[in-house]
C-alpha cells in the first residue's frame, strides 16, 4: 500500500530524530542512559508546551509571536500574586492561566472580526506583554513557597539513572491533550480545514470566526501554562525571561513537519520537533569542543531542509488546485 | 407539478451603485431539475448567494417548504437542507476525502470523533455516486473531476431537499458529465429539487425540466424546457438577436496587408510534457489549437510563452531565434499569453482595471521607466471603450468584474503592449453567450490589425468559426494541420479520432 502523502513530513521528522539520537548513542556511551531522555523532557518541557499551542495557530494558517512575552509575563504575575498577595501558587496559576487565555482570546477576536494579519496583532501582543512585565516588576524575583519547592523536587524514577519531573509529566499530558483536540474534536478538524483553504471551509459550514478566536485562546492558554511550568521549574520570575521563545516554538513546529501555510501537520510532530532541538543542544554539550551557537546553525540548517521538503510535497497539491477552476 | 419546495418572492439585492437583483420570483418543485440561465452579471450567482445566505437579501422572501427562512451563512442553509456545489471545487485539498465529506458532521462518541464510523459514513456517501476511492488520501491528490464528485456526494449526503449546482460541468470531460447527469436524474427521482446553473445550452436541453432566465438582475420568465426552442431561449437570455458568430472567417482572409512577420515554431517539445511540435504563424493569421482536454494544447501555449522551459526545439521570429527561458523573455520578444485559468494565472484581482491593463506594458519597459499616470489612464480608458468592458470606472478592482469582463481586461493588457504574437488559451471558458460573441469578434478584429494569434479551445464550433488554420493535438502530439475549407467540425473530430 502507498503511504499517505500526509505522513511524509512527520516521517522525515522521525528519521531525523532517530538519526540524531542514534548518532549520540554511537558517539557517546552515556547518551543511551535514560538520564539524557529525562533531562531532554524536562529541559524542553516549557518550549514544547508552548509549541503545542503554536501548532494549532500555524495549522490554522496563522502565527502567534506573543508566546515568549506571555511566558515572562505569567511568571512575573505569579511571583507578584504569590509573594506580594500571599496566594497559594495553585490559585495563582489558575488566575494566570485565565488571564493568559483571555489575552489570547482578545487577540483572536481582533484577528477574526477585523480580518487583520495575525502577525501584526500578535507582534503588538508581544510588545504589550513584555512591557507589562516591567510594569509589575523590574528585577528577577524568587518565587518562594513550599509548593513550588515540592513541584521542582517531584521525581518519578525511570529504569536507569533518569527520572521524570513534574514539568515533563505536565508536558506529556499537554501533548496528549493536544493530539486529542487536534484529531478527535470537530474544533481540531475545523482548524485543519481553515488552514487548508479558508474560503472553502467557510462554504462547507465551518464557523471560521469562532474557530480562529478559539485557536488564539488555546495558544494563550498553552503559553500561560508554559509560563507557569517555567516559573515553578526555575522557582523565580524575570521580566526578560523567554526572549525569542516564540521563534523556537515556531521552529519546533516546522521541524515537526507542520506546513507553515497551515492545513497539514501533527501535534505529535511538534513534540518530536522540540525533542530534536533539545537533542542537538545536548549533542553539542556532550561534544564539549563546540560552542553553543552551533545549536543555532544546526537548527537553521534543519529548517532550510524542512521548508524545502514541505514545498516539494505541497507542489503536487497546488498543481491539482490550479486545474480546479 | 405543484409540490413547491423552494419559493423566492420579490428578491432584491443592492450593492453600492448596482441593483444586482431586483424583484425576482423563483419556484423550485420537488423532483425537478430547474435550469437557471442568464448572461454574466444577469444575477444568477447573486440569486444563489441570496438563497444560501452568503449575501443577506435586501428585499423579498425566501421560503423552504412554506416556511420563510433567513440563513446567515452557507452553514445555516445546509442545515435547512439547501446544499450548493460550486464551479470551483470548494473543498479543502489538504484534508482527506473522508474529512471533506464529513466536516462538521463527523460521528462522535463521548464528544470525540469516531474515525471508524466517520470513514464508513464517507464510503457510504460515495457509493451513492458509484465512486470507489481511498477516502484516507488527501483530496488534492485526486483529479478535479473526482473532487467535483466528492463535492456533490457531500451535498447529497446532507439529506438535502434542494441541491444547487453552480456550473458543475465546467471542468469535467464527456464521460464524467454523463455520470453527473445520471446521478442528477437519480436524485430528481428521489424527490430532490435541483437548481442547475450552466452556460452549455445543450446540457440544459439534455437534463432540465424547466428553465428560469434572468437578465440584468431581473426575471425574464420561467419556461418548460420542452416547449422552448433554443433560438427563443438565446433571445430571452440576450434580449437581442445573436450576432453572426459562426460566420467563417477564412472567407474574408487577407484583410491584413501590413508587414508579414513570421513566427516559426520548430520541434518545440519537452520530455513527458509535449512531443516536438512544429508550427508556422504569420501576422494577420489565426491558428486554432484543437484537441481534447490534456491533449497538449495548453502545454504548447506554455512552452511558446516560456512558462515551461522546452528541452528541445526553438522559436524563430522573422528568422531569428528567440530565447524563451521565462515569460519575461517571451514578453520582451513581443509574445503575450491569456492563460486558461483567469483567476489563478491571469488577473490580479485586487488591482484596479487600469493597473491590470498596464501591467504587461510596464513589465516590458522595466520598472525603472514608469508609465506616467495620465498615459496609464488613457490606455485604460481607450481599452474600456474599445473592448466594451463593463465597469463603472477604471479604478474598480478587477476581482469585482464578471468573468467575461475579466477576460477582456486580460486581452486589453496584451493589446496595449502591442504584441506580435498573442496566445489565447480557452478565451471563452466560463463566459456566457453574449460576452462569448464579443470575444470572438474581438479576436477577429485583432487579427485584421496584424497580430498573429494562436488560440487553443475545446469548443470546435468556435475554432471552426475563426481559424485560418487548425493544428489538431492528440496525446501530447500534433497529429494534423487543417487549412481553409478543410476546417469543419467533422474534419477536426476525425483528426482527433484517427
Amino acid at each position: 500500500m502507498k503511504i499517505n502523502e500526509r505522513f511524509y513530513p512527520i516521517l522525515a521528522t522521525l528519521a531525523v530524530l532517530v538519526l540524531l539520537y542514534g548518532y549520540g548513542i554511537f558517539e557517546h556511551r552515556a547518551f543511551s542512559d535514560t538520564y539524557v531522555l529525562g533531562a531532554l523532557l524536562t529541559d524542553n518541557a516549557f518550549l514544547i508546551i508552548t509549541a503545542v499551542g503554536m501548532t494549532f495557530v500555524i495549522l490554522s494558517g496563522g502565527i502567534d509571536l506573543s508566546v515568549g512575552s506571555m511566558i515572562a509575563f505569567i511568571g512575573v504575575l505569579m511571583a507578584e500574586l504569590v509573594t506580594g498577595f500571599g496566594m497559594h501558587p495553585v490559585t495563582a496559576a489558575v488566575i494566570a492561566m485565565v488571564v493568559g487565555s483571555a489575552f489570547g482570546a482578545f487577540m483572536g477576536v481582533i484577528i477574526a472580526k477585523f480580518d487583520i494579519q495575525p502577525f501584526i496583532i500578535t507582534l503588538a501582543g508581544m510588545f504589550f506583554l513584555r512591557g507589562m512585565c516591567f510594569l509589575i516588576n523590574l528585577d528577577s524575583v524568587p518565587i518562594d513557597h513550599p509548593f513550588v519547592s515540592a513541584f521542582s523536587g517531584f521525581k518519578i524514577q525511570l529504569p536507569g539513572r533518569g527520572w521524570l519531573t513534574a514539568s515533563a509529566l505536565l508536558m506529556l499530558a499537554t501533548v496528549i491533550g493536544g493530539v486529542v483536540i487536534a484529531h478527535f474534536t470537530r474544533f481540531g478538524r475545523n482548524v485543519y480545514a481553515i488552514g487548508g483553504d479558508r474560503h472553502s471551509a467557510e462554504l462547507l459550514g465551518v464557523p471560521v470566526h469562532s474557530t480562529i478566536i478559539r485557536v488564539y485562546t488555546l495558544s494563550g492558554f498553552f503559553s500561560a501554562l508554559s509560563g507557569v511550568v517555567f516559573a515553578f521549574y526555575t522557582a523565580s520570575a524575570y521580566p526578560l525571561a523567554a526572549v525569542g521563545v516564540e521563534l523556537d516554538a515556531i521552529a519546533a513546529v516546522v521541524i515537526g513537519g507542520t506546513l507553515l501555510t497551515g492545513g497539514m501537520g501533527f501535534v505529535l510532530g511538534t513534540f518530536f520537533g522540540g525533542i530534536i532541538m533539545g537533542v542537538i543542544q545536548t549533542l553539542i554539550a556532550f561534544d564539549g569542543s563546540l560552542n553553543s551557537w552551533w545549536t543555532k546553525i544546526m537548527i537553521g540548517a534543519l529548517l532550510f531542509g524542512f521548508i524545502v521538503l514541505q514545498r516539494l510535497i505541497t507542489r503536487s497539491f497546488s498543481g491539482m488546485r490550479a486545474g480546479a477552476t | 407539478m405543484s409540490d413547491t419546495v423552494l419559493s423566492v418572492r420579490g428578491a432584491g439585492k443592492f450593492f453600492p451603485g448596482v441593483k444586482a437583483l431586483e424583484d425576482v420570483d423563483f419556484d423550485l418543485e420537488r423532483g425537478e431539475i430547474h435550469a437557471l440561465l442568464g448572461e454574466n452579471g444577469a444575477g444568477k450567482s447573486t440569486l444563489i448567494k441570496v438563497i444560501t445566505g452568503v449575501h443577506p437579501r435586501d428585499a423579498g422572501t425566501v421560503s423552504l417548504e412554506g416556511q420563510e427562512i433567513h440563513p446567515q451563512h452557507p452553514g445555516d442553509a445546509q442545515e435547512l437542507g439547501i446544499s450548493t456545489v460550486y464551479q470551483e471545487v470548494n473543498l479543502v485539498p489538504t484534508l482527506s476525502v473522508a474529512e471533506n465529506l464529513m466536516l462538521e458532521r463527523q460521528t462522535r462518541k463521548f464528544g470525540l470523533i469516531s474515525w471508524k464510523k466517520t470513514e464508513a459514513d464517507a464510503k457510504t456517501a460515495l457509493e451513492i455516486l458509484g465512486l470507489d476511492i481511498d477516502v484516507n488520501r488527501p483530496l488534492g491528490s485526486y483529479s478535479v473531476a473526482i473532487q467535483q464528485l466528492v463535492a456533490i456526494a457531500r451535498a447529497v449526503a446532507l439529506d438535502a431537499k434542494v441541491l444547487i449546482l453552480d456550473e458543475p460541468t465546467a471542468s469535467l470531460d464527456g464521460e464524467e458529465i454523463k455520470t453527473l447527469f445520471r446521478i442528477m436524474g437519480e436524485l430528481r427521482d428521489k424527490g430532490l429539487g435541483i437548481v442547475f446553473v450552466t452556460h452549455f445550452l445543450d446540457q440544459v436541453y439534455a437534463v432540465t425540466d424547466r428553465i428560469t432566465v434572468l437578465r440584468n438582475g431581473r426575471l425574464v420568465g420561467t419556461f418548460v424546457t420542452k416547449e422552448l426552442a433554443q433560438i427563443d431561449l438565446i433571445n430571452h437570455m440576450l434580449g437581442r438577436e445573436l450576432a453572426e458568430v459562426s460566420a467563417h472567417r477564412h472567407q474574408d482572409e487577407g484583410s491584413y496587408d501590413g508587414p508579414a512577420r513570421q513566427i516559426q515554431i520548430k520541434n518545440l517539445g519537452k520530455k513527458r510534457v509535449l512531443e516536438p511540435v512544429s508550427l508556422d504563424l504569420k501576422a494577420g493569421e489565426i491558428v486554432g489549437l484543437a484537441g481534447l482536454l490534456g491533449s497538449g494544447r495548453t502545454e504548447l501555449a506554455e512552452l511558446v510563452f516560456g512558462t515551461q522551459k522546452a528541452d528541445s526545439g526553438l522559436v524563430f521570429l522573422d528568422g531569428e531565434p528567440v530565447m524563451l527561458r521565462s515569460p519575461r523573455h517571451a514578453i520582451r520578444a513581443g509574445f503575450g499569453l491569456c492563460p486558461e485559468d483567469r483567476k489563478q494565472d491571469g488577473i490580479v484581482a485586487e488591482l484596479s482595471v487600469r493597473e491590470n491593463i498596464v501591467l504587461a506594458l510596464q513589465g516590458r519597459r522595466g520598472w525603472l521607466r514608469p508609465i506616467p499616470r495620465a498615459e496609464q489612464q488613457k490606455f485604460a480608458d481607450d481599452m474600456i471603450k474599445a473592448l466594451g468592458i463593463a465597469t463603472p470606472d477604471s479604478e474598480k478592482p478587477v476581482g469585482q468584474l464578471s468573468g467575461g469582463n475579466q477576460q477582456k481586461v486580460i486581452l486589453a493588457r496584451w493589446l496595449v503592449s502591442k504584441p506580435i504574437l498573442l496566445i489565447l488559451d480557452e478565451p471563452t471558458r466560463g463566459i456566457d453567450v453574449g460576452a462569448h460573441a464579443d470575444i470572438i469578434k474581438l479576436i477577429k478584429e485583432l487579427c485584421d490589425e496584424g497580430l498573429a494569434l494562436l488560440v487553443a479551445s475545446s469548443e470546435l464550433e468556435e475554432i471552426v468559426a475563426f481559424a485560418d488554420r487548425v493544428a489538431v493535438m492528440r496525446d501530447r502530439e500534433k497529429v494534423s494541420e487543417l487549412v481553409g475549407a478543410e476546417i469543419t467540425q467533422n474534419s477536426i473530430i476525425e483528426a482527433i479520432a484517427r
